[in-house]
């Protein structure tokens, strides 16, 4: 059965009339305050730091992200975007169905399609705007607290790991849409999303290894940790970390390198000089499938809102 | 243009199995106000919802303008104006905010949507307060602002679901004023209620929903013959002799009974009372008084309810 139209008819009026909706809200004013505090907060943590120790590091301006006292950029990243992808979209489709606006709009010539991408479009502009505020105040505060200006390499490192947290914003978002799709409460939406949220944060990374040891058939060290390794993927989290470790850090030539290094290891590559930094097309295919798997993760959780959206009643 | 606007024919919706619409057939002509009266959960909600392609349709065919809901919603939607029960709107907003974003939707132009709005809520009475926030208003403000939006949409039909209900007794008839004001458009009207003694006054034909079917449909006096037997009450009060004969013989009268001093009760099919003052003036007789109790919807409703309940806990 072919439909008559455009099912992304509206979708561009949705779209400007969330990111209106978003800009307006308590919500996005206390974003940009966190935001504007964090980057003056880590990039001043950062800076002391970087001061003290590298001398004649040649990734000088990397470590404004992965440095830093008390907690470094990219972990609060990892801990925050979630939360905020969730503020933003815990109530994005129950609110319009218990302020009984979703049956009228739903009334004029748009699909329901249009309605639901013009929602993950608005939550993913206004993550993308903040992390893009973000990611420039740190730079621009970095630059006046370093002395030293970014090299190419840096800024394109520095970019990509932009483009990496856009993507790990819009997996959480549409996590939280896709609870704001099933739960009717906005309270009972908010809550799972900020259970799972929770449990994949900081309980998974925390239980999986018992799991994957309980499982695991691997008799030899290095077996059991890819098992462990496998099990903690899941967490999307993990993925970040993951992709985080290796794009920032041109030294690291795996995303297992600091795993064996707590266990007094080392990387064997043959041929390869330690601690030599490597290109960064080969930092981002060392971590392309964790890139892709949360592109992926991201998609399906959209596309099982989607389809609940779509097969819903609209009647309250 | 054909002259039939909405024609719903062996319409069914089934959830889980038990048919919540089950297997409804009308139609609306132009202009018509038609109302789909019954009790909660007859099944009302949810034929609308099928008819603006909201709701999938189970079984059967809806055709709305020439249009089938369930493959060209779009085409339906453009054309359809809907109030729903209990509407919402965007409380932050204004009053001509939240019409700006569906007149968006509906991919109105600029000039034509400023001009639109503010006629739109002028014709409800809402002008002195469009740009006031909508969590400042009342629900008849509210239902108000939602017919501006059937107005403003163009709209060839108005679907509206529970109008009245909620609404306070100067609200409901500024509502029903509206919704008259909306036939005199040239819009066909289908509306779904419960009040029936509210809905009655509005109504060129009903049809009575009884658990997910159409127990009867017509105009309010068929129904009332259909399920009253005879519909129409009608008091003469006057002085003259032979009276009674006179006006018992004029046709459709089917009971004629004397209620007091120079008053007769008659019992018709139709109103009788040209006719009756004819006769009264034709004897020579002095006519004080003629009244007509039209068949009440409250009371059709209520008998047909009684004499069918035992079918209805057979089934």
């Amino acid at each position: 059965m072919r439909r008559e139209g455009s099912a992304l008819h509206g979708f561009g009026v949705v779209t400007l009339k969330e990111i209106a909706d978003h800009f307006t809200s308590i919500l996005v004013v206390v974003l940009v305050v966190l935001v504007v505090a964090t980057a003056i907060a880590v990039v001043r943590g950062a800076v002391d730091q970087i001061k003290e120790i590298t001398a004649e590091d040649p990734f000088l301006f990397l470590r404004l992200f992965t440095r830093g006292a008390p907690i470094p950029l990219v972990a609060l990243l990892s801990f925050l975007v979630p939360l905020f992808a969730i503020g933003l979209g815990f109530d994005s489709v129950n609110g319009e169905h218990n302020r009984r606006t979703l049956s009228r709009i739903l009334a004029q010539p748009i699909y329901r399609d249009a309605l639901l991408f013009g929602k993950f479009a608005a939550g993913l502009f206004t993550l993308s705007v903040s992390l893009i505020v973000l990611w420039l105040l740190v730079i621009g505060l970095g630059l006046l607290g370093l002395g030293v200006p970014p090299n190419a390499e840096e800024m394109a490192r520095a970019l990509v790991l932009l483009v990496v947290t856009m993507v790990y914003a819009g997996f959480w978002f549409a996590l939280a849409l896709l609870c704001s799709v099933v739960f009717r409460s906005a309270a009972t939406a908010a809550l799972v999303a900020l259970g799972l949220w929770l449990f994949l944060t900081i309980l998974w990374p925390l239980f999986s290894p018992a799991l994957a040891d309980a499982v695991t058939t691997a008799g030899d060290v290095l077996g059991v940790l890819d098992t462990r390794q496998a099990f903690a993927r899941l967490s999307p989290t993990v993925l970040f970390n993951e992709i985080v470790a290796v794009v920032l850090d041109p030294s690291v030539r795996s995303t297992q390198q600091s795993m064996l290094a707590a266990l007094g290891l080392a990387l064997i590559e043959r041929g390869a000089i330690p601690d030599a930094p490597i290109p960064l097309l080969q930092s981002v295919l060392i971590v392309w499938p964790q890139i892709v798997g949360l592109v992926a993760g991201a998609i399906l959780l959209f596309v099982a809102a989607y389809v609940v959206f779509q097969r819903q009643e609209v009647r309250a | 243009m054909n002259a039939t606007v909405i024609e719903a024919k062996n319409l069914t919706k089934r959830y889980d199995g038990v048919a919540v619409v089950n297997g409804i057939s009308f139609s609306v002509a132009r202009g018509e106000i038609f109302g789909l009266l019954g009790p909660n959960g007859a099944g009302k909600t949810t034929t609308i919802l099928m008819l603006l392609g909201l709701s999938d349709i189970s079984d059967g065919q809806a055709r709305v303008l020439g249009h089938d809901p369930a493959r060209e919603p779009l085409a339906v939607k453009r054309q359809v104006g809907y109030l729903p029960d209990q509407i919402g709107f965007y409380d932050g907003l204004s009053a001509a905010d939240n019409l700006r974003y569906t007149a968006r939707l509906m991919g109105l132009e600029r000039a034509e949507r400023e001009q639109r709005i503010s006629a739109s809520l002028g014709h409800v009475g809402l002008a002195d307060v469009a740009d006031n926030r909508v969590s400042t208003f009342s629900r008849g403000m509210r239902q108000r602002l939602g017919v501006a939006e059937i107005l403003m949409k163009e709209a060839q039909i108005a679907i509206l679901d529970e109008p009245t209900s909620g609404l306070d007794p100067q609200a409901t008839v500024e509502l029903l004023e509206i919704i008259r004001d909306l036939k005199k458009r040239g819009v066909s009207v289908l509306l779904s209620s419960h009040l029936l003694e509210r809905v009655q006054s509005v109504c060129d034909r009903v049809a009575l929903f009884n658990q997910g079917k159409i127990a009867l449909i017509g105009t309010v006096s068929e129904l009332g013959r259909e399920v009253l037997g005879g519909g129409f009450r009608v008091e003469v009060e006057a002085e003259g002799q032979g009276l009674a004969e006179r006006i018992a013989a004029i046709p459709g009268v089917q009971q004629v009974e004397p209620a007091g001093a120079n008053r007769l009760r008659l019992l018709a099919t139709g109103d009788v009372r040209p006719e009756a003052a004819a006769a009264v003036v034709a004897a020579g007789g002095r006519l004080l008084r003629l009244s007509v109790e039209e068949p009440s919807l409250e009371a059709i409703y209520s008998r047909y309810f009684q004499t069918h309940e035992g079918e209805l806990h057979a089934t």
